[in-house]
């Protein structure tokens, strides 16, 4: 008992996932900075703004639905960090695992894409409402493309758990090599999920000033932020785990340092790819998610379909 | 979803300036949109008609932040014509620098504003990176970074060391190389091409009837420039291409304005190479004979107009100005038609807008009832009188007072 709820709050849970985002979060905006041949934040920074945040007033707006409007920040966090419990890290076995826990995480980081919604819907500002429903259309442009890039290697593998998932890699290495376009597409979907420019549409600041996040201020924007955080670092252990199972045999010590090698070149793939592009239209982004991740989604799992099928025979 | 009517300003991170754009959309595509101007009045030009010309110069400077000295030069165009004054060739050199300098700056200014309204940050940094090495030229020359306050009537105030004009050419070369590769990003960052072509389409004929000025009208293939048309202080010695271009759109306004911070750089080495010796200053009146003057200036923005009545006193007794913005923004409605919300940033900031300095009037909005008045000058200095009698502070005892202490 008393080491589960270790593992729960402290490690590798709430307490080092807490530690962990902001870090990422760090060296996120550190490298974008960099890139744009800016100085930069110091490293407390994430940790400042959060609890700077923290101290301030919340207000809730007078026709907004109070309930709604407080629960939907818990809800995101609670949504990424239950989904982190069922990844793979350091090792080839995840904290908890079952048979079906790969959609169990897809469908636990779809859910603080509809928190946002759902807060922005009920905030019932303007620029809430257009940024929500921006939400949601940008949902179901990257949703389908992640999906299919992540069942792919799963298909090759013959399983539905990501722990026997990494095992099976873990085995056989040369195999990940075959998942390299659900890779840029699984990466290019986390964007999305992120919301960060290129795809930052719902909350274009030069459009509709925060978008949902508009009518939050103090501690609940600071648990929405910390959420986003830690959807970042989720996402990119999620696609660390599928698309780049190596180095599990270097011990505990060895496969943590590993990990977060991983973790920061996706983190780092990801400031590159905000820095080099400008913001799309909506209209452009669900044209280009549909007209070139999808169908490149769609030629990775027809390649591991056929895969499999020679595998197996 | 039905029609809905968004406010864009007048606060709002898009709007640099308060400013208010009314826009109706279905969806997320734009049927209309409504202008309200009036929020920046500053009273500018009555303010002129109360002080001597020289302190009316430095307040025309500051009728922009960015383009101070096309106001300045602009102005004082118009006065040193009512005097006759013949300003040396020399000073006119250094005003003609100063005015690329000033352009180069503010395009600059401008590239960057158009990436950070397209979610393009860096680009956004960039631009002003390496905006900072024409500001510190421009602060090595005159002083200051922004308004120079180079001009006074009959000359300029500092004269250019041979030790600058060398360091200038230095300049050039750096910022030419930045732009050049500018260049090459506008016309292969697919992003930025895509987010910026097709985007706020101006016709050529709709320009023309639109009255559209500067980078916005030439970006329409409307050849125009006062700069070669109507040539002022050193133009007519330099030979440069006016810019225009067919694309109609944002992507069109964008390499005009590029294609010109070529030309500017152009310009500043012709000017280098010609600049004459001589004075750099003549003797100016204090008093400016009666009379009227019209003066045009190419600012970076487009074409300003100023206007100046003189009566014989050392105070005007009538400038008008009318800034660039003021014509550019009828066709911003135009531009709006058939775009989506996502694109109304960049139009407006397309035209490179300057509120502050378009503003000349208050009109009293009652929002609740829709009713609207339009006060004069006397009204105002009533209503504001009475206002603060009704708060307990009676200016007449205030005034007594100070008269008297200073009387002691």
């Amino acid at each position: 008992m008393a080491l589960a709820l270790f593992h729960l709050l402290i490690f590798p849970g709430f307490l080092f996932l807490f530690v962990f985002a902001l870090a990422m979060e760090f060296v996120d905006r550190k490298l974008y900075a960099r890139l744009q041949n800016r100085v930069g934040p110091p490293w407390f920074q994430p940790f400042a703004d959060f609890i700077k945040l923290s101290a301030k007033e919340d207000i809730v707006p007078e026709k907004a639905d109070a309930i709604m409007f407080r629960l939907m920040p818990v809800f995101a966090l609670a949504a990424v960090v239950t989904a982190f419990f069922y990844i793979p890290m350091w090792g080839p076995q995840a904290l908890f695992s079952f048979s079906g826990d790969l959609i169990v995480v897809i469908y636990l980081l779809t859910i603080p894409t509809l928190t946002f919604f759902l807060a922005g819907w009920h905030s019932t500002s303007l620029f809430s409402m257009i940024g929500a429903t921006r939400t949601l259309t940008q949902l179901f442009a990257y949703e389908v493309p992640l999906f299919m890039a992540i069942l792919a290697p799963a298909l090759l593998a013959n399983t539905w758990s990501l722990s026997a998932m990494t095992v099976f890699y873990d085995q056989h290495p040369a195999y990940a090599g075959l998942n390299v376009i659900g890779f840029i597409v699984a990466l290019i979907a986390l964007q999305g999920k992120l919301e960060r420019v290129p795809f930052d549409i719902p909350e274009a600041e030069t459009e509709i000033v925060g978008g949902t996040f508009t009518e939050y201020s103090g501690r609940l924007l600071a648990l929405f932020r910390l959420a986003i955080d830690i959807e970042a670092v989720v996402g990119a252990s999620l696609i660390a785990a599928v698309f780049l199972p190596f180095g599990f045999g270097l011990g505990a010590a060895g496969g943590f340092v590993i990990y977060v090698v991983k973790v920061l070149i996706i983190i780092a793939l990801l400031a590159l790819l905000r820095t080099v592009l400008a913001r799309l239209r909506i209209e452009q982004m669900v044209i280009f998610c549909w007209k070139v991740v999808a169908p490149a989604a769609l030629l990775q799992l027809l390649i591991n379909l056929i895969l499999s099928g020679v595998l197996r025979s | 979803m039905a029609n809905v009517k968004i406010p864009i300003g007048p606060q709002h991170p898009a709007l640099k300036e308060p400013e208010s754009f009314t826009i109706t959309l279905n969806g997320e595509t734009i049927i209309s949109m409504d202008v309200r101007l009036g929020y920046n009045h500053r009273g500018i030009e009555k303010a002129c008609e109360e002080r001597n010309y020289i302190q009316a110069m430095y307040l025309v400077e500051r009728v922009c932040g960015i383009c101070s000295h096309s106001h300045s030069t602009c102005f004082i165009q118009a006065v040193e014509e009512i005097a006759g004054l013949a300003v040396p060739p020399r000073a006119q050199y250094i005003r003609t620098i100063i005015a690329e300098l000033e352009r180069i700056h503010s395009h600059l200014l401008w590239l960057g504003v158009a990436g950070h309204e397209i979610g393009f940050d860096t680009l956004l940094m960039y631009a002003w990176r390496d905006r900072e090495a024409v500001m510190d030229t421009l602060a090595a020359l005159t002083g200051n970074r922004v308004n120079y306050g180079i001009n006074t009537i009959g000359g300029v105030r500092r004269d250019i060391s041979p030790e600058q004009l060398a360091g200038l050419l230095k300049t050039m070369d750096v910022l030419e190389e930045r732009t050049k590769y500018y260049i090459e990003v506008a016309s292969q960052e697919i992003t930025l091409i895509k987010r910026l072509s097709g985007v706020g389409y101006l016709a050529h004929e709709d320009a023309v009837k639109l009255g559209a000025v500067g980078p916005t009208a030439r970006a329409s293939a409307v050849d125009r420039d006062i700069r070669r048309d109507d040539p002022y202080i050193a133009y007519k010695d330099l030979d440069f291409k006016v810019i225009t271009d067919t694309h109609n759109d944002v992507y069109g306004r964008t390499l005009v304005r590029v294609g010109e911070l070529m030309q500017c750089y152009n310009m500043i080495r012709q000017l280098v190479a010609k600049i004459p010796d001589g004075p750099v200053t003549v003797k100016a009146p204090r008093k400016i004979p009666a009379g009227e003057a019209f003066s045009r200036y190419e600012a970076p923005r487009g074409e300003d107009v100023h206007y100046v009545k003189a009566n014989g006193t050392d105070k005007a007794e009538r400038v008008k100005i009318r800034a660039p913005t003021l014509a550019n923004l009828q066709s911003v409605a135009k531009m709006m038609e058939n775009n989506r919300l996502a694109d109304v940033p960049i139009i407006i900031a397309a035209i490179d807008p300057c509120f502050s300095c378009t503003d000349r009037m208050v009109r009293i909005h009652d929002a609740g009832h829709g009713r609207q008045e339009t006060l004069s000058w006397q009204a105002l200095h009533t209503y504001s009188l009475d206002w603060h009698r009704k708060q307990g502070i009676d200016f007449k005892a205030l005034n007594a007072k100070l008269s008297r202490r200073m009387k002691l």
